[in-house]
């Protein structure tokens, strides 16, 4: 006689009310986990902080109570992150201002995007496989096996396809009016590009390549047989063509060592790492949404 | 006489300028074409360098699980079968729990500000390297369920799944720990994929009388079944070639057992832990191991291309 008041007992609201405590319940047991996690990372990590750990080798593990500092993968990341970068940007940028600018949807394009997406989807030991079998294991480079710059050539494997698609996809939301505008004062098509499309997409490249950096910083698998890991302090150029450490494999050596101070040191690295990876991603997506929301106005 | 000379000297400088452009045309074409040699470039180096093992093993080596470098023989079965299990049942877990907190974000159970705090969040988790999951995995979680183990092994001990006494590090921890990794993939596209759905559609289920629940069930997951299908088999494809943080935990035991409570292997813990110090066929055997890593994550990864270009909403 009340159908028009919402009944409780109704199969039907009792069904949604079921359904929707599951989807509470699922992203409740979904989300503590995660920030239980970074929570712990950066308690955990925070407090293993010392002015010595930026300035010290670490100590080869063993019964030392002292594990010394992080100074050399420190570094190494550093490194190896910006020989990938030199390698990846040109040419993702390079490929993405032909796919977004030149090409004209045909096969070959098709094909290159198809490839962009499987590239993507390469497991990132692949990657360190295939540098091992080109590089380390040829001894191509001036006859040093392991180095830091193989490593940074395994690492810009996994940056291409971020930075070519970013480039692609940022190209594209340029309006084509500018285009027209530009050709049609008599620029020709690279200057149209150099100093239109490209300045005006600046921003969107700029966030998609820093983040891609960022996540190439953290990646592990691609430098355990390429770079592997060194306990030196980097001291020169020739030091390149050498083993060198990096943060994420200090981490995973140092996990795996029985002895507490050479966790610990892991830890401070997880930190350190971690918190650079996140304040990226977060300054990132703030300067996204500011920029978004000037556009609007 | 003047004029044309400047037109002469325009014609001129137009001609440099069409080379220019001409050279950096052919340079983007060549830097594009990048993407398609490396790619080849792996698969060809991958193949070739396997050869060896794989012309003395053929297909024995996919189903054997004898990994003896001493004796020279070689057969994989062990990392093949636990890369398998692993993604799959991680998959398991990870879809009802990433697409349930995706209908969580897009519907209207609680204010915009907090889905939108608790969506950017989620999305940060997938930039934590695994290197770094692998570290509170060994740490934290290990010494968490152990407990937990025990009494699955105590009750549950009849069944295959979990029928040896958990010591330490077991593939269980492995899948539960890429449930970790994979959570901010799944939901953060089935979130996008949700939000795709147009406006009208979930406004006429509501128009002709159904309940919330009935409209998500009825209308808006299917009409976002192939974007959340996609994502799913982006995340199998990460799950397989996902390397440290399972490397760290999963123990690195080739004993094949059916039991997930015993330490196991998968192929890029495999290449993780061997390739550095392996030398002879066992190196050709790890390539091939690789190999079939490779060609896994390939097929997943074209079929979710597939699969968004021929489901891909027509609305």
């Amino acid at each position: 006689m009340n159908s028009l008041y919402y009944q409780k007992r109704l199969s039907r609201n009792i069904g949604d009310k079921f359904f929707t405590s599951l989807s509470v319940i699922c992203a409740l047991i979904a989300i503590l986990p995660l920030i239980f996690l970074v929570t712990y990372i950066l308690i955990k990590g925070g407090s293993q902080i010392t002015p010595e750990l930026f300035t010290l080798e670490p100590n080869p593990p063993g019964d030392d109570l002292d594990a010394g500092g992080i100074n050399p993968a420190l570094i190494g990341t550093l490194i190896i992150t910006t020989i990938a970068s030199i390698i990846a940007i040109p040419v993702g940028v390079g490929g993405g201002i032909y796919l977004a600018e030149y090409s004209k949807g045909g096969p070959f394009s098709r094909f290159i995007r198809f490839g962009v997406n499987v590239l993507a989807g390469v497991p990132s030991i692949i990657a360190g496989v295939f540098i091992y079998a080109l590089i380390v294991s040829t001894k191509i480079l001036f006859g040093s096996m392991y180095s830091g710059f193989a490593g940074g050539m395994a690492l810009s494997i996994l940056m291409l396809p971020t930075v070519i698609k970013t480039t692609d996809e940022g190209l594209k939301l340029v309006p084509n009016e500018l285009r027209y505008a530009s050709l049609g004062v008599g620029a020709s098509m690279y200057t149209t590009i150099l100093k239109v499309t490209l300045p005006s997409a600046f921003r969107s490249i700029a966030t998609g390549v820093v983040l891609g950096i960022a996540r190439a910083a953290g990646e592990t698998a691609p430098l355990i047989f390429t770079a592997l890991f060194s306990y030196y302090y980097i001291t020169g150029f020739g030091d390149l063509f050498y083993e060198m450490g990096s943060l994420a494999v200090l981490i995973y050596n140092f996990a795996l060592e029985p002895y507490d101070a050479q966790n610990k040191l892991a830890w401070a690295a997880s930190f350190i790492l971690v918190l650079s990876i996140l304040s990226v991603n977060i300054f990132s997506r703030i300067l996204a949404a500011f920029t978004e929301k000037t556009k609007r106005v | 006489m003047e004029e044309k000379l400047t037109l002469f000297k325009n014609r001129k400088r137009f001609g440099i300028e069409k080379n220019i452009d001409i050279i950096f045309k052919n340079t983007a074409l060549v830097l594009s074409s990048f993407v398609a040699i490396i790619l080849l470039g792996i698969i060809l180096v991958v193949f070739f360098q396997s050869f060896e093992s794989f012309s003395r093993y053929g297909l024995k080596f996919l189903v054997t699980s004898e990994w003896n470098p001493v004796k020279d023989e070689y057969g994989a079965f062990t990392a093949i079968y636990g890369t398998l299990v692993t993604s799959f049942l991680s998959l398991l877990i990870t879809i009802p729990l990433g697409v349930g907190t995706a209908i969580f974000i897009t519907e209207d159970f609680v204010p915009k500000v907090f889905r939108e705090i608790i969506g950017s969040f989620v999305e940060l988790l997938a930039a934590i390297p695994s290197v770094v999951l692998g570290l509170w995995a060994i740490f934290v979680m290990e010494p968490f369920f152990r407990a937990f183990f025990v009494f699955l092994h105590n009750i549950f001990g009849w069944i295959p799944l979990f029928s040896t006494e958990p010591t330490g590090r077991n593939s269980l921890l492995a899948i539960l720990i890429l449930v970790v990794m994979l959570l901010p993939i799944v939901t953060s596209i089935a979130r996008d994929s949700l939000n795709q759905v147009p406006k009208k559609l979930r406004n006429a289920a509501y128009g002709i009388g159904a309940s919330r629940w009935k409209t998500i069930f009825s209308v808006i997951l299917p009409a976002a079944l192939s974007g959340i299908m996609a994502g799913v088999l982006l995340a199998l494809g990460r799950a397989m070639g996902e390397t440290m943080a399972v490397t760290m935990i999963i123990g690195n035991s080739n004993a094949f057992s059916w039991s997930l409570l015993s330490p196991g292997y998968t192929i890029s813990s495999m290449l993780a832990n061997q390739f550095g110090e392996a030398d002879g066929s066992q190196v050709s055997s790890l390539f091939y191991a690789a190999f079939v890593l490779m060609i896994l994550s390939l097929v997943v990864n074209i079929f979710a291309q597939w699969l968004v270009k021929k489901f891909s909403l027509k609305y």
